[in-house]
């Protein structure tokens, strides 16, 4: 009997072939997997912003299987000995079932939260490369504009999510929610019952939250990345200027197999760092916070730390209360400026900082090369004033624990915020700009001069000078243009030590000779050095 | 002449009766005599009244408040004066804070004070148990006041359930939830429970040292005072961190905040720059 072969080698393109039959997909996905992508460590900071996404979805997926999101009044009777018989809402004792009831509940709760920080944390970080790097010119304003809308749907997804446990610190942080829709004048009350559907806490606003943290916040969020993508994929990558890359094209590798596996690699490996740290790290023991009471209210309460900013900026604000007497007078209560005019102010200025700065330079062509942080020193001063802005308010919003653990007065800590938040974003402004012409200035002294080699000569009239080596062969002054990338400042880099061996453990390929200069005799071949020194694990 | 001297005198005379003519040295012996007498009376009523006055203050001090004293005026008294009535910008009076007082302010080493400042801090005891026992004798012979019940497991018989939600209504408010202490106005701070033992938290609770407030027993009864303790002590103490090898020392989300940057973002930036450096 003859057997039929069954031919492994041809049978993806069979099957390719045979999909193309009936869907016609070749020629729109040749494009797609041959779109090029550019290559730089900081555009993949982007993306674990989407991986840890990926892994809110799937986790949060699995929390919802038993959390109840419902304030009824029940009494705990679960293996948590220390709340027994303590009488809670259903969504409280359900978060406790999570934890220590549901088979691997607890690991999925706290890789819930990290996620959800490292989301964050991340579209910071992923949004700070684009400012700095001016990735956000004409013609990706619109990006922009979506991943600032991202930052602040994430905010809610956090501030909805903090809240559900419905323990004495997420509970906190809903009273203070509501002070501060309470402190918006005329409409503040109406807001603040719409939401609670009368006074706080009512009987409702658990089941209102989680329909917008499971649903609502979640789908906005999809259709923001979705879009955020789609204009990367539309409007192309920004790349790094360099050798052979102009504002005209895109010099990368390509979408498979390099990138895609790259991407595979790296949603791995942010995967196994939630799951690490939620496995290693306990994050929010709702158990030792026990049940919200209007009463509880905890030292060293706090937000997560992308809410800290607004904890910070309400300890710094002074009590100044607003009187208008009209009619029986009207209070605006000082918790309004911080908390409210404050973050808008921040969403605006964010929003429409990529209009303001092209009105500014009057520069209104489109930019698909990157610029280095030190050649536009007032943006990058600017960002960094910023950034001492929020960091001052961040940490002001645990002022409490700083002061506690570092043993200062709290009183200190406070008026430290106050004038720090005043004078530190200008010093850092100033610092900035000058650090930043100082590096611009030693990028054209070696292009001009040359790479300092290290070698000192002393010339025939006792004079000592040290060498430079030219980095173009054009003469004495043939000085090189800046071309907006890095300049080589050691001579490593010009090929002095020749380049390094590769691999991880032990050389996947033979290494290159180094190169010879003229009048010096060939280098010797490295085998020698390979058997000197027993005992030394570096194979070169 | 004697009886025509007699009428002269007149009626103030007569009624002194007849004058005895007495010799110079007869009457100087008198007065002497007199002086000695009145001298001695109010002398014997001096002793039979004043002793007796402090007699009420100060009756025997015990044994062991004798030594107490002797401690208290060797080591407190510099502060707290003489007798320990306070002095005044340097120690309160001692009279009538009890026994309590003195066990939980130096069994845990905040007295004596190492220097004046926003608040005496936890540092190893000065004193050995049996010596502040001694002091404790003192001070509670001194002036009464509330007294620790005997005993070093005071939380035998406590309900942690119910004690969980007393500490969470009367003591996180500035010890927090997790019992790690937190900050105070201008320096002060309320401190970490975890060194306490059982008699110190019950003694704390019973005199209210430094900015904690007094849970007196009509305030807190104590069985409740026992829950508490059992909470801490059980509960605050033993639990195990479930979540975790690390704790992140139970600060909430501030520490949180710092763990996400310094281990996951770096982590993934350091992970980031490899996969790009494989290019």
């Amino acid at each position: 009997m003859k057997r039929r072969k069954f031919d492994m080698a041809a049978m993806p393109a069979k099957t390719g072939r045979a999909v193309d039959e009936r869907f016609q997909v070749a020629t729109p996905l040749r494009r797609l997997l041959n779109k090029v992508f550019p290559d730089h460590w900081s555009f993949l900071l982007g993306e674990i912003a989407l991986f840890s996404f990926i892994v809110l979805l799937l986790t949060g997926v699995f929390l919802t299987f038993f959390f109840e999101p419902a304030m009824t009044e029940v009494i705990y009777n679960g293996s948590y000995a220390p709340l027994r018989g303590t009488p809670m809402s259903a969504a409280y004792a359900s978060t406790l079932d999570i934890s220590f009831d549901v088979r691997g509940g607890l690991i999925m709760r706290q890789m819930h939260h990290w996620s959800a920080l490292l989301f964050m944390a991340a579209i910071v970080v992923h949004m700070l490369r684009v400012f700095f790097t001016g990735a956000f010119r004409k013609p990706r304003e619109t990006n922009w504009i979506i991943g600032s809308l991202l930052f602040w749907v994430g905010f809610l997804a956090g501030f909805t999510g903090y809240s559900l446990p419905d323990d004495g610190l997420s509970g906190t942080g809903l009273r203070i929610a509501s002070a501060i829709m309470l402190s918006i004048p005329v409409i503040g009350s109406w807001v603040t019952s719409s939401v609670f559907n009368g006074e706080f806490p009512g009987t409702i606003i658990i089941s209102r939250f989680f329909i917008a943290h499971v649903l609502l916040i979640p789908g906005l969020l999809v259709a923001l990345i979705s879009v955020h993508l789609g204009l990367v994929f539309k409007q192309k990558h920004t790349q790094w200027p360099g050798p052979g890359r102009t504002n005209g094209n895109v010099v990368g590798e390509r979408m498979f197999p390099r990138y895609a596996i790259k991407q595979g690699g790296f949603f791995m490996v942010v995967f196994g760092v939630i799951a690490l740290m939620g496995g290693l790290f306990q994050i929010n023991p709702v158990w030792l916070f026990g049940p919200y009471e209007a009463w509880v209210v905890s030292a060293a309460s706090q937000p997560d730390w992308y809410v800290m900013f607004l904890d910070g900026s309400t300890r710094l604000m002074p009590d100044w209360e607003i009187f208008i007497p009209i009619g029986d007078g009207y209070v605006i209560p000082p918790l309004f400026w911080p908390t409210v005019v404050l973050p808008g102010i921040l969403v605006m200025l964010s929003l429409f900082y990529p209009f303001m700065e092209a009105r500014y330079l009057k520069d209104y062509r489109s930019h698909n090369l990157l610029q280095r942080p030190r050649d536009v020193p007032f943006r990058t001063a600017l960002g960094m004033m910023a950034i001492t802005f929020y960091v001052i308010l961040t940490l002001t919003g645990a002022n409490d624990v700083i002061a506690d653990k570092f043993h200062i007065s709290l009183n200190a800590m406070t008026w430290a915020g106050r004038i720090g938040l005043l004078v530190l974003p200008p010093v850092a402004y100033y610092l900035t700009y000058r650090i930043c012409l100082g590096l611009q200035q030693h990028d054209r002294e070696v292009l001009a001069h040359g790479v300092e080699t290290g070698i000192i000569r002393r010339l025939p009239d006792g004079r000592f000078v040290e060498v430079h080596q030219p980095l173009s062969s054009g003469g004495e002054h043939g000085e090189l243009p800046y071309a907006g990338w890095v300049v080589p400042k050691k001579m490593n880099r010009l090929g002095a030590l020749g380049p390094a061996i590769r691999g991880f453990f032990y050389p996947i390929e033979k290494p290159a000779e180094a190169p010879v200069s003229p009048g010096h005799p060939p280098v010797e071949p490295r085998a020698e050095r390979e058997e000197i020194g027993s005992g030394d694990s570096r194979r070169s | 002449m004697t009886s025509d001297n007699d009428r002269r005198r007149g009626l103030l005379a007569r009624l002194r009766g007849r004058p005895v003519v007495r010799s110079r040295g007869r009457r100087r012996l008198g007065a002497a005599v007199r002086l000695v007498a009145a001298l001695m009376l109010a002398g014997g009523a001096y002793t039979l009244l004043a002793p007796s006055a402090s007699a009420q203050d100060n009756p025997p001090l015990s044994g062991a408040a004798a030594d107490g004293k002797a401690l208290f005026d060797v080591s407190c008294v510099t502060c707290h004066g003489r007798n320990a009535q306070g002095v005044e910008g340097r120690g309160p009076s001692l009279i009538g804070v009890g026994a309590a007082s003195v066990e939980f302010q130096v069994s845990t080493g905040r007295m004596p004070m190492a220097r004046q400042e926003a608040q005496a801090q936890r540092k190893p005891e000065v004193f050995s148990p049996d010596e502040i026992d001694q002091l404790a004798a003192y001070i509670q012979q001194l002036g009464g006041g509330p007294v620790v019940p005997a005993g070093d497991n005071l939380h035998a018989d406590g309900n942690v359930a119910v004690g969980g939600e007393l500490y969470r209504i009367n003591c996180s408010q500035c010890h927090a939830f997790s019992g790690g202490g937190g900050a105070l106005s201008s320096g002060k701070y309320a401190p970490s429970l975890s060194p306490a033992t059982d008699r110190q938290i019950y003694a704390a609770m019973l005199s209210g040292p430094q900015n904690m407030p007094v849970f007196g027993d009509n305030q807190i009864t104590p069985e409740q005072k026992a829950d508490i303790i059992a909470y801490i002590q059980q509960s605050l103490k033993h639990d195990s961190d479930p979540g975790g090898v690390f704790n992140l020392g139970r600060y909430g989300p501030s520490t949180e905040g710092v763990a996400i940057f310094l281990i996951g973002i770096v982590a993934l930036v350091f992970t980031s720059l490899w996969i790009a450096g494989k290019s």
